[in-house]
């Protein structure tokens, strides 16, 4: 699946999730994963939107983005200039003597345990969106009974940000 | 001052002059303070009413139209009428009522989420939930629906917000960061289209609604006449280029004239201004226009690529865009010759004259409804402004009416609302109030709206409806005897119940029927000439009448039918896309 990064800059009003999320039902959109939070700005939100490519005209998704009066700017994240990054919470059913087998995997994906329960555990995990999967097919062998994840977010490399020439947020701030 | 009283106050500075409405329970305040107002409020009989008149308003008018309604199904009658205003880029702003925001999400009597209903089907709406913002809200909606593409805004007021005290002050601030209007266009790409088009052999100018809404009906002429181009003008566009001129080929699409649909399949360019390669207008997409390059100028980014890739991409306001093309384009033609189109225009004026828009009328009848179309327009001169409903008799309305200036074409073209006509030319007629303003609608169509006879009564608007009256749902019966070999299902209307000329006078109009098609002009003539009161003709046309030419849904527009007035022969040729000689 060929999968777009958007970041999304968009007022922090209420009825802007509904408008994004309208587009997209709408205009038959489809989004893989949608997070979204507060900025250094509290004016501000920001949305992190992946659109499954093959489905979906990312342009368009773009050009409609922008159209939307409470969206600010619109930035789509090439993956090999972005850091893209995913929390995930898994609760796994481990019998006591596959504890440790479960602990060398969740120490290769640098996973650390935040809940140790008699027959589960729950490993917190950062990664890149591939190496999210590949954990998640690890922990599948031990038999995962809960698993929670906040969508991908990601942030352009190098000095350049996402407000740079960007007269909106200039006439914001 | 209180919310509502800055809401009126909102309005009028906005420069407002009519409002069409309905008052109720959440949007009581708001009514208190227009008593004073110098606004004037029709008091509409159905909010979807309220909604098309301020549709009408606009499209006769290029200002932004003004509805109100209360909350719950106030609010909701509105939603046709914006999704209308949605897809034709209407300018009209909505005022609806809200209930108190302590009640809001409690299923309150008269609750709707009115901006999430509207919020695909709005280019923006707010709920207010502070007096202050009232009149930046008000200004914000105006700037949003007038601007860059238009469409229509709605504000949505709860009930506490226009009882508040608030201060006053004018004109607001506007706080939109997100909102962009496109600027001056790319130099080099209006350059690199006057190019393309100096050097096509077969060019078409595709001309849709934008040319109307940007008022740039006359650098479109002068640009057309420098290319030597003939122009097709799609349904939200009749008018932009007159139908008299010996460029133009009429309408495009599904039941577009012969000349307009091949045309654009056999063109080497596509110069679209202003439309958005509709579906209607391109039938089956991968195969329109094969060998054509395109050149696609519109103000909305978004419609460029979206379902034709342009060679030449210019995104701006035609206002501006179409002067500078006439610019690029004379200084081609003064350096570099004139336009090379002399055989392609031979081409196009064979396929006119070959296969133009046929129908037969006999002496002694059935009356067919492009017969009665006609003699409107050779009796109006072209002088009137014509509205539309949705099916056949738009259809019918759109071929052949003799369209020779901007704004005097409005009927529902994106969203196909039936019930379009009456409200809409109630609109356009306060909109001109010295103009001839006649509805051509189907009896389907009228019944859905008409209502509304009872506000042009007792307002005085003298709004001339002419009710194509076949018995049918038309386009609908057309399509069932054409594509599910003539099994009717539930089409039939019959035509004696209503009475039309009864209940034409009991909303105060006058009534008129004709039959017989030696009456036409004499049953026209009076209508015309009744300037009192509205006028509902009950014109008894030919049920089995369809509409021709007709590309099939789904189908190439090479695959366009002439109908039954053209011989085998005939479509075989035209098939060819051959001249007939005679």
């Amino acid at each position: 699946m060929t999968t777009h990064t958007l970041s999304v800059l968009v007022e922090n009003k209420p009825g802007v999730l509904a408008h994004v999320a309208g587009l997209f039902s709408r205009r038959a959109f489809n989004i893989t994963s949608l997070s979204v939070g507060p900025t250094s700005d509290e004016r501000v939100s920001r949305m992190t939107i992946v659109v499954d490519g093959e489905t979906t005209p990312v342009d368009q998704v773009h050009k409609q983005l922008e159209k939307l009066v409470r969206v600010l700017k619109v930035v789509e994240l090439q993956e090999d200039e972005a850091v893209e990054r995913e929390l995930a919470l898994v609760k796994v059913t481990v019998r006591p003597e596959m504890r440790a087998d479960l602990l060398d995997v969740a120490t290769a994906f640098r996973a650390t345990v935040v809940d140790l329960g008699r027959e589960t555990i729950v490993l917190e995990a950062v990664c890149a969106p591939g190496r999210l999967d590949s954990l998640l097919a690890q922990l599948e062998r031990h038999g995962t009974c809960e698993l929670v994840r906040t969508g991908l977010i990601a942030i352009g490399r190098g000095s350049g940000t996402i407000t740079d020439e960007n007269q909106a947020l200039a006439a914001c701030a | 001052m209180t919310g509502a009283q800055a809401l009126v106050r909102s309005l009028e500075c906005q420069g407002v002059d009519v409002v069409f409405g309905l008052p109720g329970g959440a949007i009581l305040p708001a009514y208190d303070p227009l008593r004073s107002s110098s606004l004037r409020h029709v008091l509409v009989r159905h909010e979807q009413g309220a909604g098309h008149a301020a549709e009408g308003y606009a499209w006769a008018t290029g200002r932004t139209g003004v509805c109100m309604a209360t909350s719950g199904p106030g609010a909701t009658n509105l939603v046709t009428a914006l999704a209308d205003a949605y897809m034709d880029s209407v300018p009209i702003v909505a005022i609806t009522g809200q209930v108190p925001t302590a009640m809001i999400g409690t299923d309150a009597f008269q609750e709707s989420d009115i901006t999430g209903i509207t919020s695909p089907v709005t280019k923006h709406n707010e709920l207010v939930t502070d007096a202050e913002r009232i009149p930046a809200a008000i200004a914000e909606a105006f700037h949003i629906a007038s601007t860059g593409r238009p469409g229509p805004v709605l504000v949505d007021l709860p009930k506490d917000i226009l009882q508040a005290k608030t201060s006053w002050s004018w004109p607001p601030a506007l706080d939109l960061p997100g909102y962009r209007v496109p600027g001056p266009a790319d130099p080099e790409r209006i350059a690199a289209a006057a190019r393309l088009l100096h050097r096509a052999r077969k060019p078409v100018l595709y001309v849709g609604g934008g040319v109307v809404k940007s008022d740039s009906h006359e650098a479109l002429r002068e640009l057309a006449e420098l290319a030597q181009a003939p122009v097709t003008t799609t349904l939200m566009a009749r008018g932009a280029f007159p139908d008299t001129h010996p460029l133009a080929l009429g309408m495009p699409g599904m039941h577009g004239t012969y000349a307009a649909v091949t045309a654009l399949q056999e063109c080497d360019l596509i110069f679209a201004l202003g439309a958005r390669f509709d579906d209607r207008v391109t039938g089956k997409l991968a195969a329109f226009a094969p060998k054509a390059k395109v050149v696609h100028a519109d103000i909305d980014p978004a419609e460029i690529g979206k379902n034709r890739a342009p060679d030449v991409a210019i995104v701006g306001n035609l206002r501006a865009v179409l002067p500078e093309l006439v610019v690029a384009m004379r200084a081609l033609v003064n350096g570099a010759g004139p336009a090379r189109t002399a055989d392609w225009l031979a081409t196009t004026t064979a396929w006119k004259r070959s296969y133009p828009l046929r129908y037969a009328q006999a002496s002694d009848g059935p009356l067919k409804p492009q017969h009665v179309v006609e003699r409107l327009s050779a009796l109006t001169g072209g002088d009137a402004i014509v509205v539309a409903g949705v099916g056949q008799h738009q259809m019918h309305a759109s071929q052949h009416y003799t369209f020779t200036k901007p704004r005097s074409w409005i009927n529902s073209g994106g969203a196909g609302t039936m019930g379009f006509a009456v409200p809409a030319a109630m609109g356009a007629q306060i909109g001109r109030p010295g103009e001839l303003v006649v509805a051509i609608d189907g009896d389907g169509c009228f019944q859905m709206t008409a209502q509304e006879l009872a506000t042009c009564s007792i307002e005085g608007l003298p709004i001339k409806v002419l009710i194509f009256n076949n018995g049918f749902l038309g386009m609908v019966r057309q399509w069932q005897e054409l594509f599910y070999e003539e099994r009717y299902s539930e089409v039939h209307l019959g035509t004696s119940i209503p009475d039309y000329v009864k209940l034409a006078e009991a909303y105060g109009c006058a009534g008129l029927r004709c039959e017989q098609p030696d009456d036409v002009d004499a049953v026209l003539e009076k209508a015309l000439s009744t300037t009192d009161v509205p006028t509902v003709v009950d014109f008894r046309t030919h049920d089995a009448e369809g509409v021709f030419p007709m590309v099939p849904a789904g189908h190439s527009n090479d695959d366009i039918v002439l109908g039954p007035e053209f011989t085998a022969a005939e479509q075989r040729a035209a098939s060819r896309k051959e001249v007939i000689t005679s």
